[in-house]
Formats: structure tokens, C-alpha cells, sequence
């Protein structure tokens, strides 16, 4: 089992043939993805690593079946675009675009939420469940199959963290990059309902980093609702602290967003932390020590 | 982010129809010369400092002036000055008010909710992050609907305003909506918002524009400041580069990596000084740029930590063996390199003279061991021309 991405998800990459688009389909085909179809308006009818290419993501869907869409479009088209997978009907779009308007992208979420799409992002290496199916750019030589869920706020860090964990025999279930805009599609609370509810999920891995109060709001759902084994980082304990903006962001805040913030609430919610990436893999095997045989 | 100097805020809220004092900008003495001569300064005046730090009024940045003579020494006592570091290049002269109250209305972006937040308060005119939590008026806004009447009837109670005003304050609320979303704000605060008599007026103005939204604004393209010469140099290229004053140059891609390798460099005791994060690139020529910026900070000593995803480990060592050849480099390098084609990014770099780790902790206290001197690297310059004729 997973989560979100499996053997049944079906690709289309809108932004197919910009570099990105055609670097990271050959990426998710060599991964075993099922990359159905592309789209760029006005290249319909050509191919691209032998996918066929639509003008439309309505008529990709119609043909091919297609279940996610992986969006590589620049920033100011972004929006468009996402709206297209929406209406189209696709129930997953991941967002691997960065530098998107935050206005744009609250337009985006309250859209697709309202119609049923999930988001993943944007700004973000997209997901994938290892043995099935990536929608994104994370590199495929880190993963192995298994059971540990890995859900984060970071691009690269994850994939250090995840091949930490492969390395010390460890494979994931799912591992999401979640993106770190200020608005984002799906949160960390979102992936640990999801984590909790997964059958192939045995331990999750929940990689954080400073600004922000996701990683505390995490520690209050993981303290009332998971109950499976967490393990935590928070990078950033040493960042110089940023400018603040007006006095609106303090009261927001209020003293919450610091990475001793979010350190003390995870712990207190019962997640083993990790004070440096190299301790992850010590976490997992605790974790997993609790579990008892199975 | 673009923070907006208050003039240019009030620029947007003119604009927008947002009421505002009576007043005139001034960028030198003979600008002044000829507002007094035409008539546009107001009397008696504001003379206020158009800086981006707070607490102008305490710091001597805003001053009262009745008569001419008293505005030229203000404007000259402040025109070319530092407040809090910040070069005085413009004052704005506005008409002085009797005012009633001050209040307070923003409208930001609440990430944790990921919904606009209006605040409203009574209490405006101070930090109103010192206010408590009741004396401040909250609405989270949706940012499709847009604000609703029993919205706006929430925020008029808690001004508890007198007739005409309630009129002005509706329109208020709904142009600074406006705002915050046609201008792709960050941030629209009018603090304080006076009532004088029985209308409302602007006093100041504050506007944050989101970077990214700048393909949509390019008129406030340029004024992001506050950057180093060479952080400048970087963000031109599409670097981001921070100067911080330590010793320890880091060269990582990501931001997450780049924080992480941080913090397991300050907890070995290294002191980190200039940090560049390549972000991700498949181009071995903007790792040599990236190199070539960081030589120009003059480190004691780099330190290189990659993770290879859609940046290559092969690009990076490509890249920094084409700049060490262009600029031959006065400092040690340590390098780990990791993930995606790591085996030939290890090579390539071997090849060129420079090792490599793959262990952080252990090449972080290489690193720390160099930075203190209690261990000597060969200049890679030297190691490098060993096996060059």
C-alpha cells in the first residue's frame, strides 16, 4: 500500500516539452511511472519520450484515462493551467512550479478544493511510492520499497533524509514533498492523516524547517490522532533570524515559527527527534523497534 | 519581498481612493524651494523621514514644523541623513491634523489558516503587536467571496465609530481589500488611521509587494535593497547568497540542505560566513559562476555539501573544476557530494585534485579543522597544477 500515488495512477505532464517537463518525463517513465500524456497548447499531436502530446488536458484525460497531472508550466501561467487539470476532472495535481503569486495560488487551492483536485506544492519535487509510481522530480536512485511514510517541507534535504533511510535498510511507503510556499496545497497534517490511515505504512518521517507554524500544528494532530510512530527533524536551528515583516506577522505568530518552537511541540507530541540529518536513521530503527515483529 | 517606502504607499492608496492628508514629497532642498514658493507645503506640517524602519516618531525621524523656516531646518537636518542605517533620500511634508483617535486595519496573508486576515483595533497609533489578543479584531477572509456585510458589521463594532465615519470606514475596508489583492500585497497596514472630526484618513501607509507577483508589477522592479554588492551580484544570476560574517564559505542547493548544513557547521564550532544555494541546475556553468561569487567573499575555507536530484553530482564537479581552472582559488575546498551520478561527480573532481567526502559530520570537521588551522590543506591551486604540465 501508499498513498495518493500507486499503480493505478495514470500521468499527464502539462509543460511536456519545456526542458524541465521533458528532463523529468523520461525521469518518471525510467521510475516505472505510467506517464500517459502530455500537454503544451498548441503542440498537440507530436510526441515527446513516446508520449503523445494533447493541446488540452480535457482531451488527454478523454483519450488516455489520465488520474494526475504533474505541472511543470512557468510561474505566470501557472494558474491557468491548474485550473485546466481541474476542470478536466483530475483528482491529483502536483505543482513542481516555482516562484508562483501566493494570491494566484489562493485562487488555485479554494478552486480545486471546491472541485475535488488535490494539490501537491507548488514549488515542490512532487512525490512518490516507491516499486510504483513518481509524479515529480525527486531522484529515483534514492528510494526502496517499504514502510516507512516520509512527508516534508524540503526539496533536496528530503532527498538526503530518504536515502539516509534507504541506506540503513529502510524503504518508504510514499514520500511527499510537500513544497515551501506560504501557501500550499497539502499540508503536513494532510500526509499524516493520510500516513495514519495506510495499511503499508509502518513509521513517518516528518522532515521540518523554521518560519511557518505547520510543524506545530503537526505535533497537535500527531498528539491527538497518530499513532504510529514519528520521527522528526527541523532545519534551520541556526538560521539568522529573518527581517520581520510589519507588525502583522508577529501577531500571527506570536512567538510560534522558531525552530525551538517546533522542536519542543514535536517532542512534547511524542516524535523522536533528530538533532542532525545523520541521526534520522537511528530514529527509524528505534521507531521501528517499537513495533514489535512486524 | 518589496517593502514600499510609506510615500509609495500612499501613491497606491491615492489610487485607490483611500482619503489622505494634504502633503508633498521632497528629494532636495531646491525641490522644498519650490513647493514653499508654489504653495504645496501644508501648514503646520509633518515632516516625516521616508525610510523603511519602524519607530520614526521615537527616533527623531518625524518632526512638527509651523512656519517655513522651520520646515527647511527639519527637511535639512534630515534630507541626506542615516535613520537606523537608512540613507534619508526623500521626506514627505504633510498637513498636521487634530486628531480624535488612532486606529489600526491590515489585511495579510495567515499561512498557517491559508486565508487573508484582516485585524482591525481601537487601539492603533503603537506596536499593536504589544496589544493583547481581545483588543484586536480578527476576520479571515475568503479570498474568492471576498469581505461580507456581517464582516464588515464585526470590524465597525469594534471601532465603534460615529456616523460618517461608518460610511468611510466601509469604503476604507473595501479599497484596502482591493489592494491587498489587485497589488499582490503581502501586507497593507494603514496605521494609525485617524479620525479627524467625523472622517477617517490615512495617516501612514504600509505595503508589502510579493516578489514573485513583480512579472505583474514591474514598476516596483529594483526597489527589493537591502542586499550586499555581491549578494546583488548573485541574485542577478539567480543565486541566492547570503552574507552573514564568519569564516566558512558554504556552497549547498536547497534551502532545507542549505540550513541543515549549518547548523551541523555551527555544532561542530566551524563559523559560517557567506552561504550560496544553487538551487537546482543542470548547467555546469552557473556552478562556476556560483564558485566564482564565493571566491570573490574571500572564505578561509569552502565547503561544497550536494545532494544530487535534478542538480547532477557530475554538473557540480564539472562546474567547479572550470572555475577553479579560471580563477586558480587562495583557500582549501572541501567537498561532499551525494545522490544522482555522485560515482562520476567523484571522479571528475578526483581527476581535478579535489577529494571528496561522503560522510557530513566528517566532512564538516574537516572543514572546522581547516577553518581553525589545526589542519594545513595544500592550496588547490597547487594540487591541481601537480598533475597539469
Amino acid at each position: 500500500m501508499s498513498v495518493l500515488v500507486g499503480e493505478e495512477t495514470r500521468v499527464v505532464v502539462q509543460g511536456i516539452t519545456g526542458h524541465q517537463g521533458t528532463l523529468h518525463t523520461r525521469g518518471m517513465l525510467a521510475f516505472g511511472t505510467k506517464v500517459v500524456a502530455g500537454v503544451t497548447p498548441g503542440r498537440g499531436g507530436g510526441t515527446v519520450e513516446g508520449v503523445p502530446v494533447f493541446d488540452a488536458v480535457e482531451d488527454a484525460v478523454r483519450v488516455t484515462g489520465a488520474n494526475a497531472s504533474c505541472i511543470f508550466v512557468p510561474a505566470p501561467f501557472a494558474k491557468d493551467a491548474l485550473f485546466e487539470a481541474v476542470d478536466a476532472g483530475v483528482p491529483l495535481a502536483v505543482i513542481i512550479t516555482e516562484h508562483i503569486p501566493f494570491h494566484d495560488m489562493l485562487d488555485m487551492l479554494y478552486y480545486a478544493r471546491a472541485q475535488g483536485t488535490r494539490i501537491i506544492g507548488p514549488n515542490c519535487p512532487g512525490l512518490a511510492s516507491p516499486g510504483k509510481a513518481k509524479v515529480g522530480i525527486l531522484p529515483n536512485v534514492i528510494f526502496r520499497p517499504g514502510r516507512v511514510g516520509v512527508v516534508s517541507r524540503s526539496g533536496t534535504l528530503t532527498y538526503e533524509m530518504v536515502n539516509s533511510v534507504s541506506e540503513a535498510g529502510f524503504g518508504q511507503s510514499t514520500c511527499i514533498g510537500l513544497g515551501g510556499d506560504p501557501v500550499n496545497g497539502t499540508t503536513f497534517v494532510d500526509a499524516l492523516e493520510l500516513f495514519q490511515k495506510d495499511a503499508g505504512t509502518d513509521a513517518i518521517v516528518l522532515v521540518g524547517e523554521i518560519g511557518g507554524v505547520a510543524e506545530e500544528e503537526a505535533a497537535e494532530f500527531i498528539e491527538a490522532k497518530v499513532t504510529k510512530p514519528v520521527v522528526g527533524y527541523i532545519a534551520g536551528r541556526s538560521a539568522p533570524p529573518g527581517k520581520r515583516m510589519g507588525h502583522a506577522g508577529a501577531i500571527i505568530t506570536r512567538g510560534r515559527g522558531t525552530a525551538e518552537s517546533k522542536v519542543q511541540a514535536l517532542t512534547k507530541a511524542g516524535v523522536r527527534m533528530a538533532r542532525f540529518p545523520y541521526e534520522i536513521p537511528d530514529r527509524v530503527r528505534e521507531a521501528v523497534a517499537t513495533l514489535g515483529g512486524r | 519581498m518589496v517593502r514600499l517606502e510609506e510615500w509609495r504607499g500612499k501613491e497606491i492608496f491615492r489610487r485607490y481612493g483611500l482619503p489622505l492628508p494634504k502633503g508633498v514629497l521632497v528629494r532636495s532642498r531646491e525641490e522644498l524651494d519650490r513647493a514653499l514658493d508654489a504653495g504645496t507645503v501644508p501648514f503646520p506640517c509633518v515632516v516625516k523621514a521616508q525610510v523603511l524602519a519602524g519607530g520614526r516618531g521615537k527616533g527623531g525621524a518625524v518632526r512638527f514644523a509651523e512656519t517655513p523656516a522651520a520646515v527647511r531646518e527639519a527637511v535639512g537636518s534630515l534630507l541626506g541623513t542615516a535613520f537606523k542605517g537608512e540613507k534619508v533620500s526623500a521626506v514627505l511634508l504633510e498637513e498636521k491634523l487634530a486628531i480624535a483617535r488612532e486606529l489600526y486595519l491590515s489585511v495579510t496573508l495567515d499561512r498557517s489558516r491559508r486565508l487573508p486576515l484582516l485585524m482591525a483595533s481601537a487601539s492603533g497609533g503603537m506596536e499593536v503587536e504589544t496589544l493583547p489578543d481581545e483588543a484586536i479584531e480578527k476576520v479571515w477572509v475568503h479570498p474568492m467571496v471576498g469581505l461580507v456585510g456581517y464582516e464588515r458589521r464585526k470590524v465597525a463594532r469594534t471601532l465603534s465609530l460615529p456616523g460618517p465615519a461608518q460610511a468611510d470606514l466601509e469604503k476604507t475596508l473595501d479599497r484596502l481589500w482591493r489592494i491587498f489583492r489587485e497589488e499582490d500585497a503581502e501586507l497593507v497596514e494603514i496605521n494609525p488611521l485617524a479620525l479627524v472630526g467625523e472622517h477617517l484618513i490615512a495617516l501612514d501607509a504600509k505595503v508589502v509587494v510579493e516578489d514573485d507577483a513583480l512579472f505583474r508589477h514591474p514598476e516596483y522592479e529594483g526597489l527589493q535593497g537591502e542586499l550586499t554588492a555581491l549578494e546583488e551580484k548573485a541574485h542577478e544570476k539567480g543565486i541566492a547568497f547570503v552574507e552573514i560574517g564568519g569564516d566558512i564559505g558554504v556552497i549547498a542547493n536547497g534551502a532545507g540542505l542549505t540550513m541543515a548544513t549549518l547548523d551541523v557547521l555551527l555544532q561542530e564550532g566551524g563559523k559560517p560566513g557567506v552561504f550560496l544555494d544553487l538551487g537546482g541546475t543542470d548547467d555546469p556553468r552557473k556552478v562556476a559562476e556560483a564558485f566564482l561569487l564565493m571566491t570573490e567573499a574571500h572564505p578561509k575555507v569552502v565547503f561544497v555539501n550536494i545532494f544530487g536530484g535534478v542538480t547532477r553530482c557530475d554538473t557540480v564537479a564539472k562546474g567547479l573544476l572550470e572555475a577553479m581552472a579560471q580563477a586558480p582559488p587562495r583557500f582549501p575546498l572541501v567537498a561532499r557530494i551525494r545522490g544522482n551520478n555522485e560515482k562520476e561527480g567523484v571522479a571528475i573532481l578526483k581527476e581535478g585534485g579535489v577529494g571528496s567526502y561522503t560522510d557530513l559530520a566528517e566532512s564538516v570537521r574537516h572543514v572546522v579543522a581547516l577553518e581553525e588551522g589545526r589542519e594545513r590543506a595544500p592550496p588547490l591551486s597547487a594540487a591541481r597544477s601537480g598533475g597539469a604540465p
